[in-house]
């Protein structure tokens, strides 16, 4: 039963993910007093571009071409190890976090390289503080990874939140508060949503994510727009694993409980993206820093 | 809850940081008040058992002292001195917060390798007070406005007054009064002469010291 659970959550998050999309866009509009898109538009807008052809810029090479579904496929890898609350991920083994930041680097790096491959100097610019910003994130992401393998001593994601419930809570509450307070900060700065980027936003100026998909197209558009899907589900798991500590031992309540946590995650996004205004593009390193300090701190807390 | 203290502690580190990342004076200032209430307050949370007339009155002039009247004097300050609003760092923001990651490490171990020589009592806030001490000497060197020199200072205070709960256990309660009364005065004369500073010359940066000839 244990494993059957395991084995269907990363389908539930390929299936789900874009409704969390969905989930933040109605949030959104409804404290704006609007009604919103129906929570299914994601999925149309998916459907849509896939069914579209793609188009290729005549400087590019085969790399524009590569980018998104690599991203997407390095995603799809890094789910399968990745637990939401109670449920272990299908695949663990020790060291599996380091997979997981390794498949995120490397779906950044591709995309990358796509956006500087279609000879836009629009997309260099986007490209260049992307890598800025990942070259901040990445090492928030990896200290709070270590400072929750100390607290839980275990090498394994699965094994390691398998051990997050309201016991540890209790004995180590700065440390795990810590954690889940960068991972927040992650879910934000790694999905452009709002204090760090404008998911929205075309304004040439501002943004970062979106101005390095410009050039693409098709399917390849729908892939990103399903990968950044799948990424906001998976650091958002690694965020509800701690701040849902259910540990029921029933696999089924402990993943209606995490379901239930993304739900929340998706509202609180919403909220956040509509009562706070995006930060100027010189303050955001600030932010991820000081996410990155948070987690050093936790580090530190867990070594005491 | 066994773990307040480690919360008590956490959020004492973080308002470093906070005081290492915020770019307004003003800001600085709220974040300084709030460290005080925290660091004076964590002798209830260090000492268990019944708490002595003592303790209690340390407390209550400690947070007195650096959650009310210190922010209270430097937001006077900053608001007669006109256009002090911004902290102009030499280091910028990013850098100090960097900064203060590697002074929470250094002060993480060096409190851990002068723990490891004890052999009885272990020291149990020590890296704190250690980290709390660095910030403050680093807000001294780096920042350009001279309010913030104050500032630094008060954090170098709280380091120190960290340090005294956390290596002795009972210090005379005039010892105590008395680097109270020492920050207190330290505080009000770094004020004034600020604040005659920056009549004398409209400009409270102290990278032009630099220009001054005798």
């Amino acid at each position: 039963m244990k494993l059957l659970v395991s084995w269907l959550l990363p389908l539930i998050a390929m299936l789900a993910a874009p409704l969390l999309i969905g989930l933040i866009n109605r949030t959104k509009a409804l404290v704006g007093g609007r009604r919103g898109a129906p929570l299914l538009q994601p999925y149309r807008d998916i459907r849509k571009l896939l069914a579209r052809g793609a188009v290729y810029s005549d400087t590019g090479t085969w790399v524009p071409q590569l980018g998104p579904v690599a991203n997407l496929a390095g995603l799809v890898l890094a789910l399968l190890v990745v637990p939401l609350a109670g449920v272990r991920a299908p695949i663990a083994f020790p060291g599996d976090l380091v997979v997981v930041a390794g498949l995120l680097g490397l779906g950044r790096f591709l995309t990358l390289l796509a956006a500087l491959d279609t000879g836009s100097s629009f997309e260099g610019m986007g490209a260049s503080r992307e890598a800025y910003f990942g070259a901040l994130s990445e090492p928030a992401l990896f200290l709070a990874l270590a400072a929750l393998v100390r607290v839980t001593g275990e090498l394994s994601l699965s094994g390691a939140y398998a051990r997050v419930d309201t016991e540890l809570w209790a004995n180590a509450f700065p440390v795990l508060a810590l954690i889940a307070v960068t991972f927040l900060a992650l879910e934000l700065i790694e999905n452009s949503r709002m204090p760090v980027d404008d998911p929205t936003t075309h304004l040439e100026l501002t943004m970062i994510h979106e101005v390095m998909v410009l050039d693409h197209s098709g399917p390849d558009l729908g892939f990103i727009h399903y990968g950044a899907a799948l990424k906001l589900w998976l650091i958002g798991a690694l965020l509800i694993g701690i701040a849902v500590p259910v540990r029921s031992g029933n696999s089924w309540l402990d993943l209606l409980a995490g379901l239930a946590g993304l739900t929340l995650l998706a509202v609180l996004i919403g909220a956040i993206e509509s009562l706070f205004a995006r930060m100027r593009l010189a303050q955001t390193p600030q932010f991820i820093v000081a996410a990155g300090a948070f987690a050093a701190v936790a580090l530190v807390m867990a070594l005491r | 809850m066994e773990s307040l203290p480690g919360i008590v502690q956490t959020l004492g580190v973080l308002t470093n940081f906070a005081l290492l990342g915020t770019t307004r004076i003003g800001g600085c200032i709220r974040v300084l008040a709030l460290q005080g209430l925290i660091i004076g307050s964590l002798p209830v949370f260090l000492r268990s058992g019944d708490l002595e007339l003592r303790v209690w009155l340390l407390v209550g002039a400690n947070v007195l002292l650096k959650a009310v009247i210190f922010p209270w004097l430097l937001l006077r300050l900053r608001a007669r001195t006109g256009f002090m609003r911004e902290v102009e760092p030499f280091v910028g923001f990013v850098g100090s917060i960097l900064f203060g990651l590697a002074a929470l490490a250094f002060a993480t171990w060096l409190a851990g390798s002068i723990n490891a020589a004890l052999i009885g009592r272990r020291f149990v806030v020590l890296d704190v007070a250690i980290f709390l001490i660095l910030t403050g000497l680093f807000l001294i060197v780096t920042r350009r406005k001279a309010v913030m020199q104050v500032l630094g200072y008060v954090v170098l205070e709280n380091g120190i007054f960290v340090f005294g709960i956390s290596t002795v256990v009972a210090t005379p309660l005039l010892v105590e009064l008395g680097v109270l009364l020492d920050a207190f005065v330290g505080v009000f004369v770094m004020g004034i002469a600020a604040f005659n500073i920056n009549r004398e010359f409209a400009d409270v940066d102290i990278d032009k010291l630099d220009a001054l000839r005798g």
